[in-house]
Formats: structure tokens, sequence, C-alpha cells
């Protein structure tokens, strides 16, 4: 059983509507939407939602204001404030904590001004910026803090026309995209390995972050999907890094490679130069975006279409070489 | 006054409209700009500062006197992030999963923890010379002492670094709104380095494209921004190209769509080689300072002038 991640650095370079594409043309596989805080491949594989679980790996300030004494007589700006390093104990009406404490006030809408009517002493947690390290808990000498979980997302295990499929998604504005991550890719190999299918193909997030970390350890192959724009060049340049610092094989698919030929050429000099494969080269092709908005893969043969565009035959190509790649 | 681009999906022109928008008011007010997509930031191809301050951006990490550690297991129990481990009478840190909140040095009963800066990226800055050109220094100082130019701030997290949100923070610090105009380059998504680029804005556009991708995702940022409490609009990025469901969806939610920029490859093209749209197409230089003005209509007196009036 083999692995494959698709990432880009950049985002809004592809990585989804090829990840939709190799569905159509994967023999056997899983598929995973590791894309969680903007999971869209739903849209092009249309599935069936089988079962849905609840996220928690988080835990939130909760501060029951009948056991707060209040700043002024808990200490001069209530120990949990001072003890709190993420800005995520805020007070309504006035501005014990300091200018960052004033920008806090604004989320909880109060409605009066900063500095404006009787100082409201007991503080809020402001449940954005809680990181859930507890602290405040551990250090309010009245225990009127305590942690409770928090459902930070759902996960789902779907079928779609063309397999099983992992996806998820985030709750907004919430933490721990990492860790829904690792979930995601948890159930799709024990599917895989249940099962016996031969591929797990997996839609990455964008960036080189937590989520992108959690989605690349231990995978067989990291196709990189970029575009020859001066931006899309550079992000793939950070994501090569990250790849082989955490020790995995890249290639690389330059997509819109015409747009720009010229650019196009030079990621394929920094692909020689790095000794990473270039596993193909997609043009633009507006059929793309027409197969999106119809909610399908653009390699779909469906009868109701004409002779296949360029950007299809491409992807036919890639993914080619792709499972030769994963399979040597 | 703070105006923060962001978009859930990627790829969809944030970084495109927040290059053109800082360059469209550079003539009518001081602008700082503010990279916080510090996993990729790209505003630097476009804007091609010079920088002049590089800063390391730490985070405090525990230090274990071995000495003075009984091995009681405090610390382990207070780590909400697993970064640190009592085994066999010894606390062992990990230190590339801590949040830095100071929980293990704060509650040791022996005092054998203290903490130590850990580098988690960089934050840069300098400025932009008004022509976007980039002159021997010397001579380029003087200008922007003269000309007032674009003040830049970016950030960078180190390579195979989990934490964003530190340094979008270390950022977003070095803003000065005085009484010019901060624009913040958000990075894509909808989660915690999102947030901390967007909160406290007093007002953020959501940059999307007529997609159904872009649609899924604006209605994840709509979600996020209201959430945040922060007044925003829509900029549909590549208009023409798919269908009109994003344009039907903001008027259901009454959202205003402050501007559309047709799909057009010379635009394309432009961005690819790393061009300022507003130097090769001076009629979108008009559409955003009218975008401009949207905002400031909308976005009603700023403290700092009910400050003044007062």
């Amino acid at each position: 059983m083999k692995e494959l991640l698709v990432i880009s650095g950049k985002g809004g370079t592809g990585k989804t509507s090829i990840v939709g594409s190799f569905a159509v043309l994967a023999d056997s596989k899983v598929l995973a939407d590791c894309d969680v805080d903007a999971a869209d491949l739903y849209l092009l594989l249309s599935p069936t939602v089988g079962a849905t679980h609840e996220f928690r790996a988080s835990k939130q300030a909760m501060l029951d204001p009948a056991k707060c004494v209040g700043a002024g007589q808990c200490s001069a700006t209530a120990v949990c404030a001072e003890a709190c390093r993420f800005e995520a104990v805020a007070f309504a009406n006035a501005t014990l904590a300091g200018s960052n404490a004033s920008k806090g006030m604004s989320i909880l809408g109060t409605g009066s001004a900063a500095g404006a009517g009787p100082p409201h002493t007991v503080p809020h947690i402001d449940s954005v910026s809680c990181e859930g390290c507890g602290v405040c808990a551990r250090a309010c000498p009245h225990g009127a803090i305590s942690m409770e979980d928090v459902v930070s997302g759902h996960w789902f295990v779907s079928d779609t026309a063309y397999g099983p499929m992992v996806h998820a998604r985030l709750g907004v504005a919430q933490e721990n995209s990492g860790k829904l991550v690792a979930q995601v890719r948890r159930e799709a190999r024990s599917i895989a390995e249940r099962q016996g299918f031969d591929h797990i193909i997996t839609d990455g997030p964008p960036g080189i972050g937590c989520p992108v970390i959690s989605s690349m350890s231990g995978v067989d192959l990291a196709l990189i999907v970029t575009e020859p724009t001066v931006a899309g060049t550079h992000d793939m340049q950070r994501v090569v890094e990250l790849a082989r610092h955490f020790g995995v094989e890249t290639a690389v698919c330059i997509n819109k490679y015409d747009l720009d030929e010229a650019g196009a050429e030079q990621i394929e000099a920094y692909c020689r130069a790095e000794g990473v494969d270039v596993a193909g080269r997609i043009p633009f092709d507006e059929e793309v975006v027409t197969a999106l908005v119809r909610g399908v893969p653009v390699v779909t043969r469906d009868g109701s279409h004409h002779a296949e565009g360029k950007a299809a035959q491409a992807i036919r190509r890639l993914w080619a070489n792709i499972e030769s790649e994963l399979a040597s | 006054m703070i105006v923060s681009v962001a978009s859930g999906k990627g790829g969809t022109g944030k970084t495109t409209i927040a290059v053109n928008l800082a360059l469209a008011l550079e003539d009518s007010v001081p602008v700082d700009f503010l990279d916080c997509d510090v996993e990729e930031p790209n505003a630097h191809l476009f804007l091609r500062p010079v920088l002049e301050t590089s800063e390391p951006v730490t985070l405090p990490v525990p230090v274990v006197d071995e000495s003075r550690c009984s091995g009681c297991g405090t610390c382990a129990e207070v780590c909400a992030f697993h970064a640190i481990l009592s085994l066999g009478g010894r606390a062992i840190t990990f230190p590339e999963l801590c949040h830095g909140c100071g929980g293990c040095a704060r509650f040791c009963p022996e005092g054998a923890i203290s903490e130590a800066p850990r580098a988690i990226g960089v934050v840069e800055t300098g400025w932009v010379s008004r022509a976007g050109a980039v002159a021997d220094a010397a001579e380029a100082a003087d200008a922007a002492a003269a000309a007032q130019a674009i003040r830049f701030v970016q950030g960078r997290v180190d390579i195979g670094t989990a934490l964003a949100p530190p340094v979008v923070k270390a950022v977003r610090s070095k803003a000065v709104p005085a009484n010019g105009v901060v624009i913040i380059d958000s990075p894509p998504g909808t989660s915690c380095p999102v947030v901390a680029s967007v909160k406290g804005s007093d007002y953020c556009i959501l940059v999307t494209e007529p997609t159904p991708f872009g649609l899924n995702d604006l209605t994840l940022a709509v979600d996020m921004v209201r959430e945040l409490g922060v007044p925003f609009g829509v900029v549909i990025n590549r208009a023409g190209l798919g269908d009109d469901k994003v344009a039907a969806y903001c008027r259901q939610e009454s959202i205003p769509v402050l501007l559309e920029i047709p799909f057009d490859r010379r635009f394309a093209a432009s961005y690819a080689r790393g061009g300022q749209l507003v130097s090769d197409f001076p009629e979108l230089g008009d559409s955003l300072r009218g975008l401009w003005r949207q905002i400031r209509a909308a976005a009603g007196p700023l403290p700092e002038e009910a400050e003044t009036v007062r």
C-alpha cells in the first residue's frame, strides 16, 4: 500500500482538481482530504457521508463568574490575566491588560468604548485566543476556571463513485488542524489496510505549517503542484525544503505551464539542480474550470462530452508517471 | 485603520489585492504593509522592498535544571501539549511541541525549570521605494524620507516549524497604525494563523473566485470574520471565468461586493512575472481607490478620529 500526498505551498495551484482526477484514474484507492480548514475535494467527488465523528482534541478555559472575585480583589490585574500568555483573558470595560486587551474587547462586543462606564472587573475568556494550556485554571486562587473539552471539528467516512473517502471539517477559527489531519490519515490507512486497497491519495493543505507537516510524515511520495509564477516558484522551493527536512521523496507537476513558458523552464532547471523529478506539465485549459462548475473531475468521461481537452490528457500522463514512480 | 486581506481558498488573489491596494494608496495616505502569510510570504516578490532589520522570533521553552529536578512529574501533568515528559525521575523536553505557555516553569514545585528562547522564525522590516524599483540602498534611503514610502514588514516561519501564529503576532506588533492605513496580507484558510492575522482589524477584504471551490471557501471565511466581529466585503477575482453563484450568495447574505476583477490573461502574465498590476494597468489603481472609499465609508469613524472629534 502506497501513500501519495498532493501539496503545493502556494494555494490555488490546482491540487484539488488534480486529486479529483486521480480519484477517477487510480484503480484501487482510499481518498483523504487533509485540507481540513478549506476542504473542497467533496465538491468534485460528491460523497455520500456514511459516518460523522466529533473531533475533540483541545480544551478551553471556562470561567465561572460566581466564583471569580474579580481584578482588584484577586490581584491588581487578576492572576489569570497575568498568567495567560495568549491574551485570552479579556476585560469587558477596562484596559487593565493594556492595548492588546483593548483589541480583544471589540470581539466581546460589549458595545461601550474603552474606558467608558464603570470598570467591569470579572474577566472573560476569549475563546478564539485561548490555546487550552490550562495555566489560568491552575493559577486561579479561587477555583473559578475549569478546562472543558471542545468539539473543534468533525470528520467523516464517506462513499464516492470512485472509492471510500475520509474528510473533515475544522470548526470556524479552531486550533489543532494538525491533529485533525492525523485523525483523517489514521482512518484512511485503517480502511486501506482492512479492505486491501493499493493507494491512499491525499489532498493536502497549502502552506508549510502544522497541517502540512502532519500530512507529510511517512508518505511514499509528495507531489508538489506548482505554477510558473514568481509566487508559485518561491513557495514550491519552501515545500521542497520542508519535504527534504522530513526525508520525504518529492515530484513536481507544473500546472498552467503555458501561462509563462520561460517561468516553467526555470522551474524545470531548479528541479534538475535539486534532483526532483518533473512528473507532469499541464497546460492552462478553461475546461478545468468548466468541469469544476459542473462538479466533476476534468478527466471524467460521461458521454455528454466532446473530445477530451489538453489538460485532461496531461493529467492522464501525469498519473501514469506517478503510478509507476509509486510502484518503483 | 487596519485592513486585512484574507480568503478561505488559496490562490484567489489576496497578495495581488493587498499589494496593489498599497501601491494605489501610497500617494494619499501613509501605508504600512504587513505580510502575515509567514509560511509562504510572497508580497516581497511584487513590492521588492529594501529590508533594513531582521530579528528572530522566539518562543520561551523550558530548560530543566537536573540537579534540582525531583522527578515529581508536575510539569508533565501541567503541559497540555505533551512537550515535557517525566520518565525515570527525569523531565524530558520536546521543544518543537511547546507553545510557550510557561505552565511547567510556573508550577514546578522545585523551581527547577527556567525558560530559554527558541527561534521559530524571523520578522523583517524595511520599506518600498515609490516607483517599486530598488535603487542603490543609500540613495533609496533619502528617497524614502522624501517620498513617504510604504513601510514593509514580513515574517517567515522556519521550515519544519509548526508554529505560525507567534510569528504572525510578531509581524502584527510592528504595525504603526498612527493616522495611516495598515494593510495585512493573510495566509489562506480559516484556522489559527488566519485568525492571528485578521483578529483586531477594522475591516477585512475577502478575495474569492467565481467557482464552486471559491464559493465553498468564501462561506467558511465569512463564518470566521463574523465570529471575529470584523466588518467585511468581498472582491471577486477572475470574474467571468466560472459561474455567478458567488455573486448570488453575496446578494442573499447582504455582503457588499466591493470589486470584480475580470479574468484577463494579461493580468495573469503580469502577475506571473512579479509585475505590479497598477503600473501595468493604471485603471486598476482607480478601481482600488474606489474600493478604499467604500471601505472607509463602511468602517465608520475610527477610534483615533473619534478621539480627535472629542
